[in-house]
């Protein structure tokens, strides 16, 4: 059971994503470590972390296609559960600091010493310990992601509905994060962090071990998702996106099923957080601002809905385009970046990916259809796959193109 | 007529929208087995109806039961489906970014949970299934194309076969004929005549040489109650029906 589970994940398109991700994975790294600072071909640390930074983004934007993109759930609060994992993993951070802090109180990080607390708050509680710290990464997002889902997908909340509460979601966790009372640092959040698990935080073996870990989490939520969407649930969430009533009236719970993969989605986004805080060194409350789950939406689009590799790609290359122009052209950034979600939603709706493997599709159709039309042998055996679709079982008539566009459509 | 030994028993029941009665103290029994024909002018609440059954509307006043005993006001669609009770819908909703086949697959009788979804593998018995569903369709031959790029006709089958594939105790089926040829309507005719052998089935329809084809118990629908009820030519002579519907 678990093994063809896992089997599903795998197919021509994962497994050339997969050998990128290792080719990744392994020599970024070396390039920083090993290889001497004089060669062309060493990897600045600056770059390391830079680069990780995007992976976490990555799975961020992973995340939220996993909603989106095959559930149709549009989530402007992905930051939420994105900044939740990464106070969990700063909070642990926090932590090991000790009495390296300014005011060297073993127990009370300097924040708290500073607004004169006498005792450490009840829940910050065990996050000295890194297991029950990676523990709440997954539990607090995945936690909230379960109650909010509970109540708003079994009220059927849809759509615009379902967004504009997710935004108000997060910009509550916003305002309450802000307050020092919260006790996580209000405005400044957690910072000045040292170790990890006893290593130099600031250290390049750490930070190239942090960069690895990163790309992990990244592979092994892809093949979760990869799994996930190739599985006959899979079909049930493609099925909810595009007629939720007709899944209902099939006899299938959608509330259920959404809540499944929302709550799997935010647990996602909590490890991004968690990865992406230690390098960046610091989390405050600005992490949950609005805009930033808007723009986890804009990288999916970019990359393509529904294909999870897009999420990916779109994620890293919509941030290095952000990290050039911040450098380059500071005051245009925003601009750039509505410039090009409005470009492609108008010439690419179905992003870069979708429309790549549209186009590939395509072309082995003719190719097929030509060679079939000089009658030179068998009709073909293997009907192209469609990008976006689950894998497939039935065995494949005469050539057909599966590449027709579908519409969502209201059940009536 | 009971309650007891009927399979779907509908009494008193109104729907209003805004005020206005779609559904007006309409009362309906289907027995176990038999194959039912509804008709009724446009706006007549027939698809209203369905959706009662189905438990899409909540029913303002009335009873609904299932089997005699199961009240069907107080489920959900998911449940309702998961009793027994299968639909068409008016417009053919198919999932149009799945394949045929995957349509079929996902209608067909087998656990509903996630859980169960998500380490489903299919079964040799499944496929059979689904192949033989294909046949019944005509859609062998496109069983991986996307239901987006069926013809409406084709959507229509296709839907006939989720329906089918449900293995529902009731199907309802709310105008299978609508925009096809004439000869795909004969055509849907005989298929559902051949479900109906062993399947309960309520037919709505407008196409009269289709309700005729069907030869079945007539009901006829008007401003949301039954207006007449019998063979099509009983109800074709009464007066009050050739007025509001078969006149116009
Ligand atoms: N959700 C709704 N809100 C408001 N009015 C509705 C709603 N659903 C149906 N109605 C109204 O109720 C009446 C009955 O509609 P219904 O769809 O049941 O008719 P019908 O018999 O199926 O007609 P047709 O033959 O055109 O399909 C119509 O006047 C319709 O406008
Ligand atoms: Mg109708």
């Amino acid at each position: 059971m678990m093994s063809s589970f896992l089997f599903r994940a795998m197919d021509a398109r994962a497994g050339i994503f997969l050998a990128l991700m290792a080719a990744v994975i392994i020599l970024v790294p070396v390039g920083n470590l090993l290889v001497p600072e004089t060669s062309p071909f060493h990897v600045p640390t600056y770059a390391v972390t830079l680069m990780g930074k995007y992976l976490t983004y990555a799975l961020l934007a992973l995340a939220v296609d996993l909603v989106w993109g095959y559930c149709g759930i549009l989530s402007l609060g992905h930051a939420a559960f994105f900044a939740l994992g990464g106070y969990a993993m700063g909070m642990y951070l926090m932590r090991q600091i000790g009495t390296r802090g300014v005011y060297g109180d073993p127990l009370l990080p300097d924040f708290m010493v500073f607004l004169n607390w006498q005792e450490l708050p009840w829940y910050w509680y065990g996050f000295d310990m890194f297991w029950f710290a990676a523990l709440m990464v997954l539990l607090v997002p995945g936690l909230l992601a379960f109650v909010f889902g509970w109540f708003a997908f079994r009220s059927r909340v849809t759509g615009v509905y379902l967004s504009i509460i997710t935004q108000a979601l997060t910009y509550a966790l916003l305002l309450a994060f802000f307050r020092n009372d919260m006790g996580f640092g209000g405005n400044n959040g957690l910072t000045d962090f040292k170790d990890i698990l006893g290593f130099d935080i600031q250290a390049d073996t750490t930070r190239a071990g942090l960069f690895a870990a990163s790309g992990l989490a990244l592979v092994v939520c892809f093949l979760i998702c990869r799994s996930v969407t190739r599985s006959k649930l899979g079909k049930v969430l493609v099925a909810v996106r595009d007629a939720e009533s007709r899944t209902r009236f099939l006899g299938y719970r959608v509330e259920h099923y959404k809540l499944f993969v929302w709550t799997l989605s935010a647990m996602m986004a909590g490890v991004a957080g968690a990865l992406y805080v230690p390098q960046v060194g610091i989390i405050n409350p600005g992490e949950f601002a609005p805009a930033n789950s808007i723009e986890v939406v804009i990288w999916v689009a970019v990359g393509g809905r529904a294909t999870l590799v897009g999420a990916v790609l779109g994620a890293v290359l919509v941030n290095f385009a952000k990290t050039w122009f911040t450098a380059a052209l500071p005051d245009i950034w925003l601009f750039a970046l509505g410039g090009l979600f409005v470009f492609v939603t108008l010439f690419l709706p179905k992003g870069i990916v979708g429309t790549l493997s549209d186009g590939w599709t395509a072309l082995r159709q003719r190719r097929i259809s030509s060679d079939f039309g000089e009658g030179s042998g068998d009709p073909p055996s293997q009907a192209p796959q469609s990008p976006g679709a689950p894998a497939n079982v039935p065995p494949p008539g005469p050539a057909v193109s599966r590449a027709g566009a579908a519409h969502p459509q209201p059940a009536e | 007529m009971t309650r007891a030994t009927s399979l779907l028993y509908l009494d008193g029941v109104s729907v209003a929208f805004d005020g206005f009665k779609a559904l007006n103290d309409l009362s309906l029994t289907i027995d176990p087995g038999e194959m039912r024909a509804i008709i009724g002018p446009n706006g007549a609440g027939k698809t209203t109806m369905m959706d009662v059954i189905t438990g899409k509307t909540r029913p303002d006043s009335g009873e609904v039961y299932f089997s005699g005993a199961i009240d069907l006001t107080s489920e959900d669609e998911a449940a309702i489906a998961e009793l027994g009770i299968g639909r068409k819908f008016q417009k053919p909703t198919v999932f149009e970014s799945h394949t045929v086949w995957d349509n079929l697959e996902l209608a067909l009788k087998a656990p509903r949970g996630p859980f169960s979804t998500l380490f489903h593998v299919i079964t040799g018995a499944e496929k059979t299934r689904i192949e033989n569903l294909l046949e019944l369709i005509r859609l062998t031959d496109k069983s991986s194309e996307l239901a987006a790029n069926l013809s409406h006709g084709q959507k229509q089958w296709l839907e006939i076969g989720m329906l089918l594939a449900q293995d529902p105790k009731l199907l309802l089926v709310d105008e299978p004929a609508a925009g096809m040829t004439d000869a795909e309507t004969a055509e849907t005719a005989d298929l559902l005549k051949d479900i109906a052998k062993d399947h309960s089935v309520v037919v709505v329809e407008h196409d009269m040489d289709f309700v005729r084809s069907l030869d079945v118990k007539v009901t006829v629908l008007h401003e949301g109650s039954v207006l007449a009820e019998g063979s099509l030519d009983h109800v074709s002579a009464d007066e009050r029906v050739v007025e509001v519907y078969l006149g116009r």
